[in-house]
C-alpha cells in the first residue's frame, strides 16, 4: 500500500558512508543512513546517551558512532553496542526503484517505538 | 534455424487418451515459463495440452548466457535450451512473435496481438522482466540499447564491428558483463555507475575496490558515483552522454543496464492483485486461483528475484501444484541467492546476505600478495553470506551451507581457510591445524620462513608477535601469516604469549608506525587499498582506524590524495565545532590574535543576523560565535569571508592558533616583534592537517605573556634571539616545554618552526599530541632528527610542499556551493495535512 509509505527521494541523495537529516514538523528529526556496504537505515536523529545528532557521526559497517561521545549505534536496532546501554528507536525503510520510503505512522510517531504505542 | 512462427501441433504424445485433457496456456516462452512446462511435463506428462506464448520470434535459449555471447565465447545454437522438436516432441504448441495483449478473466481466455484466442482451464503467466529504463533525455535515440534478450546482443555486436567507443550505464552484473563483451570486441567502453561501488547489491566497498581495479586494468575506464545526466545525439542517432557534473563521454553505443523491473502490464490490466511483482502464495498461484505466476514477473513473500536460481525452485513448486503431485508440500518458501561474475579471469562470488545485521560477526581474510578477500558472515552459528574475490573455489561450499544452515561452531575458527583447512573435526582448531605442519612447511610465503625456523625463533626467547617478527621476519612483511604465527606462539608457549605494541585499532594486527611505514614502502593511496592490502580484519574500518588512515595518506601523498569526507570526524567535515545541541560555533581565524573595525563589524552583524546566542574570546585570542545551525553555516562564512576572514580550524587536529603578546612594538619590556613574527607564523602554518591539534605561541620577552611554555610549539624572545620550546600542552596533564634550540634570526625561527612540525606530522600517531609524542619517543630522538646535516632545511621543504596544497579556505568552497548535501536536509516532514486527508 502506497499510502503507507513516504516516498523520501531518490537513492543518490545520499552519498554511501554518510547519513542526512530530515526535520518533522512537530515531531523527532530523522537520520537516514547510507552504509559503505550499501544499505540504507532511517533512525531517530538522538543518540539515547546524550541527545546527539547521529547523522553526523561517522558511519562503519552498520554502526554510527555519535559525534558527541563516541557512543557505537547499531544501524539496525539503534541499540548502543559495547557496554553502554540505551536505545534509539528506528524508523521502517524500503527501497524501491532507486527511491527511498519510510513507514509513514512511524515517521509521524517518532520511530518503531512511538508507532507501536500509538 | 527455420522455425516458423506459428507451429501446430498434431495430437500429443501419452498415457492419457480418451478425456479431453486441461488446457494450460503459458504466457512467456523464457527460462522460467518452458521450465515450469518442463516440470510438469516430468511429473504428469499427459495431463495438459499446453500452448505457449512468446513474444521473441525463436525457440527458448538460456538468457543468462547472452553475456557469453557477446563476449565470443558461445554461439546462439550453442545456449538454445529447448530447440523446436522439444516442442513437437512434447505435443506443445508454440506461438512465437505473437504478443499477447490481453487476459479475459471472465471467459478464462488469452488473446495475441494478430487476434488469435486460447481458452484455458490453467494459465501460467511467465512474463519475466523488462529492463529499466532511466529516464532522461536522449534515452530514445538509435544506438541507446539494452541488454535483455538476443536482439540487444545482435545491436551490440553490429556496434563492436563498426569499432568506437561505449558507454554503459549500470555498475551492476549485467552492465559488467555487457561492458566486458564490447571490451574484448575491441571497443573503448566507459561503465557510468551511480552508487560509489560497483556490483553494490552484490558487494561490500572491499571487493567492489578490487573488482573496479581490475577492469581499469583491463582497459575499462569506471567512473563511479556519476549520475546520468543526458544522452547526446545528432541525427537521431547516438554520440555521447553528459554527466550530472558537466563532463561528456563520446559514444557509438549507449548499453542501458540499470536494472530490471517485474514485467506486470499483462497480469495488472487483467485485474490481478500487483504490487511490485504478480503477488503469488507459497504454490505459485495469484489472486486468481486458476492463474499461476512464475520467475522474475512475481513478488513472493515481498521478495522479487532477478537471478535464475529462486526460478528453478518455483518452477518445481509450480509443477507440483498444478499436477497435484505433492499435495502436503510445504510449497516455496524463498530463496537464498548467489552471484557469480560471468568475465573470464575475475573470480568473484556473493551468496547469501552480506550485508551484516544485528548478531552477526563478520569473518575476514585478505591476501594482498594474491589479491584475495574473503568475507563470512556468521549469524547464530550458523553462515548467513560469503563474498569472495580472487579465489571462490569454496564459495559453493559455503553457499551449500547457507542453505542448508549449518551449524558451523565446530568449525567456526577455520571456516575462512576454506573447506581444504576446515573439514575434518581434528583440523577444525587452528592450533591443531598449525601443529600438524611438518617443520618445513612454509609459513611466512614473503620471507620464506618455515615453521621449524619460526617455533626456534620462539623458544630462543621471542615471546611476542612483534619479538618474531624482528627474530625470523616472518608476518614482518605483508603480515597474512599473522594467524599462523600467533598459533605457533600459543603452540610453542601455552599461555605465556606476551601482547606487542598496541595496534592501530581492533581492525588491524598493525600497529600505527607500521601502517605508515606500510603506505610509504607499498605506495598505498587510497583507504580500501590500505585495508585489503594490510588484510584488514573488517569490511571498512571503524571510527578509528578510518580518520587515521585518512591522515595517514593525506601527509604521505600531499597533492595527490584526496581527502575522503566520510572519514572525517564531525568537526573537520562541517569545518565548524558541534555543540551539545548539535548547532556548531564558529571561529574566523584573526592572524596572531590581531582585528579590525570591519572584521568586529562583520562578526557583529553574523551574530545578529542569525540570532546566535553566545560570543566568546577564546583561550587562544579568537572569537567564537556560537549556536549556528548546520544549514546556516555556508551563508555565515560567505558573510565572514566578505569581510576578508576565512577559516580559523578551532575545529581541527590541524593547526589551530598563534597566540602573541605585544612585544616590542608597544610594550616597554619587549624584546622582539613578537606580534609580527607570530601572524608570519600563522601565514606559513594556517590550514595543515596534524596528528592532533597543533598550538603556536610567541612571547617577547621572558615573563612570557603569550604562555608559549605549555604550547606545541612556543618562542620566547630574548634580547639575543629566539628561544625554541616544544612539546608543552594545558590540558588533562599539563606539561611544559621542553627547549629544543635557540636561533639569532625571525629566518631561522620560522625555518625550525616548519621543520619540527613536519617531523611531529610525519612521525607521530594519530591523536597522539606533541606532549605524549615527545614522552614517547624522547627529546633527544626529536634534536637527532633535526640535527643532523641539512635537516631542518629538508623537513621545511617537505612542509612547504605540502602547504602549497592546503592553503585554500575551506569555508570559501562550501560557501560556494561545495558539499551542499552535508549542510541541506534530504527533505521535510509536515505531516498534518496528510493525517487529515486520511481522516477526511
Amino acid at each position: 500500500m502506497i499510502g503507507n509509505w513516504l516516498d523520501i527521494g531518490p537513492i543518490n541523495q545520499i552519498e554511501a558512508g554518510t547519513a542526512r537529516t530530515l526535520p518533522v514538523q512537530g515531531g523527532e528529526e530523522i537520520a537516514v543512513f547510507h552504509t559503505l556496504c550499501g544499505e540504507f537505515f532511517a533512525l531517530v536523529n538522538k543518540c539515547p546517551h546524550k541527545q546527539g545528532p547521529l547523522s553526523q557521526g561517522i558511519v562503519h559497517g552498520d554502526v554510527v558512532t555519535c559525534p558527541l561521545h563516541n557512543w557505537n549505534i547499531s544501524l539496525r536496532n539503534g541499540k548502543a553496542l559495547g557496554e553502554d546501554e540505551g536505545c534509539v528507536p528506528t524508523i521502517p525503510l524500503k527501497v524501491d526503484a532507486g527511491r527511498l520510503y519510510l513507514l509513514r505512522s512511524a515517521v509521524i510517531g517518532g520511530g518503531e517505538a512511538g508507532a507501536r504505542a500509538a | 534455424m527455420n522455425a516458423p512462427s506459428k507451429i501446430e501441433a498434431g495430437d500429443a504424445p501419452g498415457p492419457q487418451s480418451g478425456p479431453p485433457r486441461e488446457r494450460l496456456v503459458v504466457v512467456g516462452n523464457g527460462m522460467a515459463g518452458c521450465r515450469a512446462v518442463e516440470e510438469i511435463l516430468a511429473r504428469d506428462p499427459g495431463r495438459y495440452d499446453v500452448v505457449i506464448f512468446g513474444a521473441e520470434p525463436r525457440v527458448n535459449y538460456d538468457r543468462i548466457m547472452l553475456s557469453p555471447v557477446l563476449a565470443g565465447d558461445k554461439s546462439f545454437e550453442q545456449i538454445v535450451i529447448n530447440p523446436q522438436g522439444w516442442y513437437d516432441d512434447n505435443g506443445i504448441t508454440l506461438v512465437s512473435g505473437d504478443r499477447v495483449v490481453e487476459i479475459d478473466r471472465t471467459t478464462q481466455t488469452v488473446i495475441a496481438a494478430s487476434g488469435r484466442a486460447e481458452p484455458y482451464d490453467r494459465l501460467l503467466i511467465a512474463t519475466g522482466s523488462d529492463p529499466f529504463i532511466i529516464p532522461v533525455p536522449g534515452k530514445d535515440l538509435e544506438g541507446v540499447v539494452t541488454f535483455r534478450d538476443l536482439d540487444d546482443v545482435g545491436k551490440m555486436l553490429a556496434a563492436a564491428e563498426r569499432g568506437g567507443s561505449a558507454v554503459v550505464i549500470g555498475g551492476g552484473l549485467l552492465g559488467l558483463e555487457a561492458a566486458h563483451g564490447l571490451n574484448l570486441r575491441g571497443m573503448k567502453v566507459t561503465v557510468i555507475h551511480l552508487m560509489p561501488t560497483l556490483m553494490e547489491r552484490q558487494l561490500d566497498e572491499a571487493a567492489g575496490y578490487l573488482l573496479k581495479t581490475e577492469l581499469e586494468r583491463r582497459g575499462q575506464t569506471i567512473l563511479t558515483g556519476a549520475n546520468t545526466k543526458e544522452i547526446l545525439g545528432a541525427d537521431g542517432k547516438v554520440t555521447g552522454v553528459r554527466l550530472e557534473d558537466g563532463s561528456v563521454i563520446d559514444a557509438d553505443i549507449v548499453v542501458m543496464a540499470v536494472g530490471i523491473r517485474p514485467n506486470t502490464a499483462l497480469a495488472a490490466a487483467s485485474g490481478l492483485t500487483v504490487e511490485r511483482g504478480i503477488v503469488v502464495d507459497d504454490h505459485m498461484v495469484t489472486s486468481d486461483p486458476a492463474v499461476m505466476a512464475v520467475g522474475e514477473c512475481v513478488q513472493h513473500r515481498g521478495a522479487c528475484y532477478g537471478l535464475v536460481a529462486p526460478l528453478w525452485d518455483m518452477c518445481r513448486v509450480l509443477a507440483d501444484k498444478a499436477t497435484e503431485a505433492a499435495p502436503e508440500s510445504a510449497g516455496y518458501q524463498g530463496s537464498v541467492t548467489s552471484t557469480k561474475l560471468k568475465v573470464s579471469g575475475i573470480d568473484l562470488f556473493s551468496g547469501g546476505d552480506f550485508s551484516g545485521g544485528e548478531g552477526c560477526e563478520d569473518i575476514v581474510m585478505r591476501d594482498a600478495s594474491r589479491g584475495v578477500y574473503k568475507r563470512v558472515i556468521v549469524k547464530d552459528a550458523k553462515i548467513v553470506g560469503a563474498v569472495l574475490y580472487g579465489d571462490t573455489a569454496d564459495g559453493s561450499w559455503y553457499f551449500d551451507m547457507i542453505k542448508r544452515g549449518e551449524d558451523v561452531s565446530d568449525i567456526r575458527e577455520a571456516l575462512i581457510f576454506g573447506q581444504a583447512f576446515a573439514a575434518g573435526g581434528a583440523l577444525a582448531d587452528p592450533n591443531a591445524a598449525v601443529a600438524a605442519l611438518s617443520d618445513d612447511a612454509e609459513i611466512c610465503g614473503c620471507n620464506g620462513v618455515s615453521k621449524g625456523k619460526v617455533v626456534a625463533c620462539i623458544e630462543g626467547g621471542a615471546h611476542s608477535l612483534d619479538a618474531v617478527r624482528s627474530g625470523c621476519k616472518a608476518s614482518a612483511s605483508c603480515g597474512s601469516c599473522t594467524g599462523l604465527v600467533e598459533s605457533l606462539l600459543a603452540l610453542t608457549l601455552g599461555g605465556n604469549v606476551d601482547s606487542g605494541p598496541k595496534t592501530l585499532c581492533k581492525c588491524t594486527s598493525f600497529t600505527h608506525d607500521d601502517v605508515r611505514r606500510l603506505i610509504v614502502e607499498k605506495e598505498l593511496r587510497l583507504i580500501p587499498q590500505v585495508m585489503q592490502e594490510l588484510h584488514w580484519s573488517t569490511p571498512d574500518g571503524c571510527a578509528s582506524c578510518r580518520p587515521a588512515l585518512n591522515y595517514y595518506l593525506l601527509c604521505a601523498w600531499p597533492g595527490q590524495y584526496v581527502d575522503d569526507q566520510k572519514s572525517r570526524f564531525v568537526n573537520e567535515r562541517m569545518h565548524a565545532n558541534i555543540q551539545k545541541d548539535g548547532t556548531y560555533s564558529v571561529v574566523p581565524r584573526m592572524w596572531g590574535g590581531l582585528t579590525n573595525p570591519q572584521e568586529l563589524r562583520a562578526i557583529a552583524d553574523v551574530v545578529e543576523k542569525y540570532n546566535a546566542p553566545m560570543v566568546k574570546v577564546t583561550g587562544g585570542q579568537r572569537l567564537d560565535i556560537f549556536g549556528i545551525r548546520k544549514e546556516d553555516l555556508p551563508a555565515v562564512w560567505a558573510d565572514l569571508n566578505a569581510a576578508g576572514m576565512v577559516s580559523g580550524h578551532a575545529y581541527g587536529k590541524s593547526l589551530r592558533t598563534v597566540k602573541t603578546c605585544v612585544g616590542s612594538e608597544w610594550c616597554r619590556f619587549g624584546t622582539q616583534d613578537s606580534t609580527g613574527l607570530g601572524v608570519k607564523i600563522e601565514h606559513m602554518t594556517w590550514g595543515s592537517w596534524m596528528p592532533h591539534k597543533f598550538k603556536i605561541a610567541v612571547s617577547g620577552c621572558p615573563r612570557n605573556c603569550a604562555e608559549a611554555t605549555i604550547k606545541d610549539f612556543g618562542i620566547v624572545c630574548v634580547d639575543s634571539g629566539y628561544e625554541l620550546h616544544v612539546g608543552g600542552n594545558g590540558g588533562i596533564k599539563v606539561r611544559a616545554t621542553d627547549l629544543l634550540m635557540k636561533v639569532a634570526t625571525e629566518e631561522e625561527a620560522l625555518e625550525v618552526c616548519a621543520a619540527f612540525i613536519q617531523l611531529y606530522r610525519e612521525d607521530a600517531h594519530y591523536l597522539e599530541r606533541t606532549a605524549p609524542w615527545i614522552e614517547r619517543v624522547g627529546l633527544q630522538y626529536v634534536k637527532d632528527k633535526l640535527e643532523a646535516e641539512g635537516a631542518i632545511g629538508r623537513y621545511a621543504a617537505r612542509f612547504r610542499h605540502s602547504q602549497q596544497f592546503m592553503q585554500d579556505d575551506p569555508w570559501a568552497k562550501r560557501a560556494a556551493g561545495d558539499e551542499a548535501k552535508l549542510h541541506q536536509h534530504l527533505a521535510e516532514v509536515r505531516p498534518f495535512p496528510a493525517i487529515q486527508m486520511e481522516n477526511a
